[in-house]
Parts: structure tokens; C-alpha cells; sequence
């Protein structure tokens, strides 16, 4: 049996396969709203920055005795009237913003100390006491930061004004005197990457490997079950033709579930590709391929689609979580890190996210072409045999 | 050799440590319809998917179409078609995209692919619904595109496992009539299994029957019948008008009669052996005040010679609920022994 007949008979194969695909009405709608459910997702619920929150309700206990709380109240009410971050109310001292916060209903806190005025007249610093609600690190890592802000720049302008009165410094130099060093970030591309920007090639990358992982062994499997593969088997065809065909329908229908993520990433999310297009797709596609044997393999072992769904789900979280896609590999602990040095994902993702992002050719990314290669291939070599036997058992 | 389409050789099958089937030898002529009858896990199926290829053997061989069945398995491939109990077919697909898909599997060229398509589908009065997606089919029409999805690439055995499991009778009756049509104008080999008795009774050339894994007879329907009806077998249905519980219990304790059978509020169907079974059995009848209606001979079935040799009965799912069967005597009495 020629090469030509076995590609043949795995184009009949897969043309069967999606075939059916798009006469399943809800199969179809899936594919378009599983992507968007993801990238809507992901797209809201992670934070920008630190620097985004808005009206966050902050208590304010001014213990001072002296003139100065006063003036510091003051100042700060002005100072958050133009950056909206927060909405000030009063509070009677420590034990009260504790409770507030308690009850939930304040994020956080400011205590202008007793000696406020006092300590400032002497010389010494006048010190602010921030309380925040530490059940939710995340929103307290952000009026921490914001408080944090506003004093310090509070505190900037106090110290110019001092300096231009007592030392007689010119109004317009006093920052340098104070911040003598300025940095400016230059960026490789025009924009800020919003974590959206930082997040669809993920994403793109997943829902490939995913399509492909749930894909192919559900492909085979249900056929299984439901006893048309034999028909397949009984016919004079290579059984490579079989396991082909059903890789060609499932590797169409992940290569169009990523189209309609980076579709929507551009439409609806404003994500910029900075490379070739054409790249993007190359890489998808070698993605694909480095999956496709883990998903045979998967297939072999399991005798019933329900171990088949199993098995994949057990292998798929994982690299979701450690192939980069939602957090960065840089911020996991060490050995952590050493897995995902070994999950295709890892590499799609970052190969996506070099050319996508960073606009990145073809020779900044050889490694990860190279791996992906090589997973693909290490494991389509286990695999081929490995299915062969599965379907003579 | 040329004369037989199959031949097989101490056939086995292990799933671990059950024996599905054991030590099978037995051969099929050309153009022979020949049945595998057998309860539900005697290991029909097994058999036939080790002939199809679809099973490897664990001990013994088999030629099919003159083939290896392990180291030809490409070549069986060519010659053979399968109807297995599960349906071939996907449901989204139409009848004509179903077969299309099989057509290339087969190699068939674009034109006489068409040409066979609307052909089989004209043999099973199918051409209207050509176009028409399986699932929306009956379970009859899809058993027929099911059956002529087989026969596209004109092969020279057939097997069928359980091609009428749970169709309604008006498509039992047509497949079997298209099963015995195929068997006659194109002499296809046919290699049927099924686990009712008159079906193989009608159908088959030769019948062997299977249990446990073994092959404990096989011979012609006529001459497995003569088997037990040759010991003076008498095989009779009893119409009697007024037949209660204790008549017919006084009845199965006369010695002439080996079972016993309720067949409805009136009627008996009685086996019995003996010289003078006949009379003995409607002098009970008298002896106990029955008014006999009607007394019809009944040949014996294979389901009496199943019965016969293993001691059990093959039930039908469904009937069985509805069939009351007491044996005379102890089960062991009527051991396999007589089997040759």
C-alpha cells in the first residue's frame, strides 16, 4: 500500500470527520464561544496594574492636636480629588478603622499620629500610619501602593515648598534638588502592553492544545464505543491512515478555534501582532504537531472515552497553569519552573508571545521551534506503535 | 483447500484469564450460509472478529479467502464485508456520504462508485433516502444501509452478527430475504451468528453451535433435528380447554415426558420420549378430566437440539419473561453425553 493511498484514505477520513463537526449545530457555536468565554474571562478579571483602583473607601483618623493633621487632610483630599483613587471618610482612631474594616466597610486607613505637628516643628519626620485589609492581598498590595503614592508625593510637595521658602531656591529647580534622578522607560513597542496583550498568545496556545488533547482521543474513543471504527479496521487501509485522518480533522479545528481567538483578541480586545502573521499561524501549527503524539498515546491507554477524558484533563491543568499562559514562568518557585522547561506549551506560548508582542522573527525563536520539533517528535515515535497494538488487542 | 472459504485451526481467544474461545476447528465451503447460534458470551463475536481481522488470535490460526488471518490481515480485508450487532454508520452523515466514505476506503473508482451506490440502494428499495442524514432514519432503514455499506466492495464472505438484533419483524423478514438473495446471485459466503434459533433454522446451510467457547455440534439444521428426533423425540402442542397448574404438573411427572413447556392459559408444548409417548401423554390428559381441543405435531427445533445437548435454554431476552419452562428431572440428567 503506497504513500499516496495512505494520505488518500486519511483525507476521506477526516473529510468524514468534519463533516460532521459542521453539521452539529452546537459543535460549531462551541467553537466560536468557548474562545470568547475565555478571552473575556481572562480579559477582566486579572488587574491592569497596581495604579488602577477606583473609589476605594479609606478612613482617615486625624489624632493630631496640631495645625499641621489638619493641613495634611486637607492637602490629601485635594491631592485624591484629582486622582480619584479613593473615597475619603473620617474615623475616630486605630481601633476604629480596625473595625471598619472588620465589618468590610473600608479597605483601609490613615492615622495622623498624635505627635503630627509636634515632631514636624522639631525637626523630626511626622509619621502616617496605613492600616489596610489584608484578606484580599491582592486589592491591599494596591492601597498600600496608592496610599504609599500619594504621601510620598505629598511629602515632595511639602519639601519643595521648603526649600524654595527657607533656602530660597527657585520654584522651577526644587524638584531636582529633591528627585535628582528621573527614569523614563523605552519601550521595543509604541504601546504599554495591557495584560491582555500578554495573555492572548496563551491563550491562542492553549486552546489549541487543548482542541487537540480533548480533540483526538474523544475523536477516537467515541468511535470506538459506539463500534464504527471497526468498519475503518475491517477495511484494507493502514491503520496510520486512521490515526492521520483524525489528526488532520482535530488540527483543523484547533488552527480555527486560534484564528477566531486572535480574531477577537484584535476585534474586540485591541491586541496589536507586531509580527508576521504568517509566523503566528507556522507556530500554531508546530504547536499542534507537538501535541499530537501525547494525544495518540493518551488514546492507546485508555479503552473507553470516559479514561480518555480523564487522563486528559489530569495532563492538561497542569500545563495550563505552568506553561506560562496566565502568569509569567519567572514569578513560579524553582522547580516549578524546571516542569514547565518541559511542557511544549511553555514554548508555543513563548514563541507566540515573542513574535505577537515583541514582533519577532523567525531566528529569535529556533528554540522554541526546535522543541516543539522534538516533543513532537519524541512522542509520535512512542505513540504510532503504541496505537497500532491498542487496535489488534 | 479451494473449496472452503474458511478454515480454522484450534482457534483461541484469552481475556486474561477467561477463555472466550477455545480450541475452535471447523471449515466453511464456498457459498455456504453458515450460522454460529449460541447464547449471548458463548463466543460468537469473538470468533467473528478474529475471521475480520479486528481481534488477534492468542492461539491457533485461520485462513479466510484463502488468507492468513494474522499475517494476511490486508488481503482478508479485501474479500470480507462485516456487519457487526453495533451499526457502522455515522448519524450526521446522509446514506449516500456514508457509503461515499467506504466506497474510498475500498479504493473504488469515482464512476463505478456511483454506479454500486445507487444499485445497493435500489436492492434495499433505499434510493429515496440517498440524501437523507442516518439519524433520522428507523433502526429497520439504518440495519439496511448497514447491510449494503458491507457489500460495496463485492466481497466474498460476508459476516453478519446479529443483523436482525431488535428490528421489528417486517425488517427481519426483508434482511433475511436479502441476505439469502445475495447468498444465491452473487454465491457470497455467509457466515451468520445469532442467538435465535429459527432464524439460523431458516437461513443456514450448516449450523454450528457454540457454548462456552466451544463448538459442541455442527451439521445441517435437518440433520441436527434427526439427531434428537431419531431417539423417538416427540415434539407436541396440547390445546386443552380447561388446564390448570396441577394437571399440567401430574403431566410432567409422566415418565415419557423429558419438558414441558406453558405456551399460553391453554396450550402445552410437551417433549417426549418413549413408543407409546403419544398415547401415554393424552391418557394422562383423559385420566385427569382435560378436554383436549387440538393436538398439533411440532417438528423439533433447533431450540429443543440446543437444548438437548447443553441442558439450557437459549433465551431470547424478551421472551423469555413470558416463557415458563419446567424440566423434567434433575438438570444433570440430561447431560451433553449424547453428542457426537
Amino acid at each position: 500500500m503506497g504513500f499516496k493511498q495512505t494520505i488518500n484514505h486519511s483525507v476521506w477520513i477526516c473529510w468524514k470527520d468534519l463533516l460532521e463537526f459542521t453539521r452539529s449545530k452546537m459543535g460549531l457555536i462551541m467553537v466560536i464561544i468557548m474562545p470568547l468565554f475565555m478571552m473575556i474571562m481572562v480579559g477582566f478579571i486579572f488587574p491592569d496594574s497596581a495604579a488602577t483602583i477606583e473609589d476605594a473607601p479609606i478612613a482617615v483618623a486625624n489624632l493630631d492636636s496640631g495645625p499641621l493633621g489638619g493641613n495634611f487632610t486637607a492637602n490629601l483630599e485635594y491631592v485624591n480629588s484629582e486622582t480619584g483613587m479613593m473615597t475619603l471618610t473620617s474615623a475616630d482612631g486605630m481601633e476604629d478603622i480596625r473595625s471598619q474594616i472588620y465589618e468590610g466597610k473600608i479597605d483601609g486607613g490613615i492615622v495622623i499620629s498624635e505627635n503630627f505637628t509636634a515632631d514636624l516643628l522639631a525637626g523630626r519626620q511626622g509619621t502616617i500610619a496605613i492600616m489596610t485589609d489584608q484578606s484580599n492581598p491582592q486589592m491591599s498590595m494596591q492601597v498600600q501602593a496608592a496610599l504609599s503614592m500619594t504621601i510620598t508625593q505629598m511629602g515632595s510637595g511639602a519639601a519643595m515648598a521648603n526649600l524654595n521658602q527657607t533656602y530660597g531656591i527657585p520654584a522651577n529647580e526644587t524638584l531636582a534638588a529633591i528627585k535628582p534622578y528621573t527614569v523614563e522607560v523605552e519601550s521595543l513597542i509604541p504601546n504599554d502592553p495591557s495584560y491582555f496583550q500578554f495573555v492572548a498568545p496563551g491563550i491562542m496556545a492553549m486552546v489549541v492544545m487543548m482542541s487537540l488533547m480533548t480533540g483526538l482521543p474523544h475523536a477516537i474513543s467515541y468511535e470506538k464505543d459506539t463500534g464504527t471504527l471497526d468498519g475503518m479496521l475491517v477495511a484494507p487501509i493502514r491503520r496510520l491512515s486512521i490515526i492521520l485522518g483524525k489528526v488532520l480533522a482535530q488540527t483543523s479545528r484547533g488552527m480555527l478555534q486560534g484564528l477566531i481567538i486572535l480574531v477577537l483578541a484584535i476585534l474586540l480586545f485591541g491586541v496589536t501582532i507586531y509580527g508576521n502573521v504568517l509566523l503566528v499561524f507556522f507556530i500554531m501549527f508546530l504547536a499542534v504537531f507537538s501535541f499530537v503524539g501525547l494525544g495518540i498515546l493518551i488514546t492507546s491507554f485508555s479503552d473507553k472515552e470516559e479514561t480518555a477524558s480523564m487522563m486528559m484533563m489530569t495532563l492538561m491543568f497542569p500545563m495550563m497553569f505552568l506553561g506560562g499562559v496566565f502568569f509569567p514562568i519567572e514569578q513560579m518557585p524553582g522547580f516549578m519552573q524546571t516542569i514547565s522547561q518541559f511542557l511544549p506549551l511553555t514554548y508555543a506560548t513563548s514563541a507566540l508571545r515573542k513574535v505577537m508582542i515583541l514582533g519577532a522573527g523567525i531566528d529569535s525563536i529556533m528554540t522554541e521551534i526546535l522543541f516543539m520539533l522534538a516533543f513532537g517528535l519524541i512522542f509520535l515515535a512512542v505513540a504510532v506503535p503504541m496505537f497500532k497494538r491498542a487496535m489488534n488487542r | 483447500m479451494d473449496e472452503y472459504s474458511i478454515v480454522t485451526d484450534s482457534l483461541t481467544k484469552r481475556f486474561g484469564d477467561l477463555v472466550a474461545v477455545d480450541h475452535v476447528s471447523f471449515s466453511v465451503k464456498k457459498g455456504e450460509i453458515f450460522g454460529f447460534l449460541g447464547p449471548n458470551g458463548a463466543g460468537k463475536t469473538t470468533t467473528i472478529r478474529m475471521l475480520c481481522t479486528l481481534s488477534r488470535p492468542s492461539d491457533g490460526s485461520a485462513t479466510v479467502a484463502g488468507f492468513d488471518i494474522v499475517k494476511g490481515d490486508n488481503q482478508v480485508r479485501e474479500h470480507i464485508g462485516l456487519v457487526s450487532e453495533k451499526m457502522i454508520m455515522y448519524d450526521r452523515l446522509t446514506a449516500y456520504e456514508n457509503l461515499k466514505l467506504f466506497a474510498k476506503l475500498y479504493n473504488i473508482p469515482k464512476q463505478k462508485m456511483e454506479e454500486k451506490i445507487d444499485e445497493l440502494l435500489k436492492l434495499v428499495h433505499m434510493e429515496k433516502w440517498k440524501d437523507a442524514q442516518i439519524g433520522t432514519f428507523s433502526t429497520g432503514m439504518k440495519q439496511r444501509i448497514n447491510v449494503i455499506r458491507a457489500l460495496l466492495n463485492e466481497p466474498k464472505i460476508l459476516f453478519l452478527d446479529e443483523p436482525t438484533l431488535g428490528l421489528d419483524p417486517q425488517s427481519t423478514a426483508e434482511i433475511r430475504e436479502f441476505i439469502r438473495k445475495i447468498n444465491a446471485e452473487n454465491h457470497t459466503t455467509i457466515i451468520l451468528t445469532t442467538h435465535m434459533m429459527a432464524e439460523a433454522d431458516l437461513l443456514c446451510n450448516r449450523v454450528g453451535i457454540i457454548d462456552h467457547g466451544k463448538i459442541v455440534a455442527l451439521d445441517t439444521p435437518q440433520a441436527l433435528k434427526k439427531m434428537i428426533s431419531g431417539e423417538d423425540m416427540l415434539v407436541i402442542e396440547l390445546d386443552i380447554s380447561n388446564l390448570t397448574n396441577g394437571m399440567a404438573e401430574i403431566l410432567q411427572k409422566n415418565e415419557c415426558v423429558k419438558a414441558l413447556t406453558r405456551l399460553s392459559d391453554t396450550r402445552l408444548k410437551v417433549q417426549a420420549v418413549g413408543a407409546n409417548a403419544f398415547g401415554s401423554i393424552l391418557d394422562t390428559v383423559k385420566s385427569q378430566g382435560g378436554i383436549l381441543q387440538s393436538v398439533k405435531n411440532l417438528q423439533p427445533t433447533l431450540e429443543d437440539v440446543f437444548l438437548h445437548i447443553t441442558g439450557r435454554e437459549v433465551r431470547d431476552e424478551a421472551s423469555s419473561k413470558v416463557k415458563e419452562t419446567r424440566h423434567h428431572g434433575p438438570p444433570g440428567m440430561r447431560s451433553n453425553n449424547r453428542v457426537r
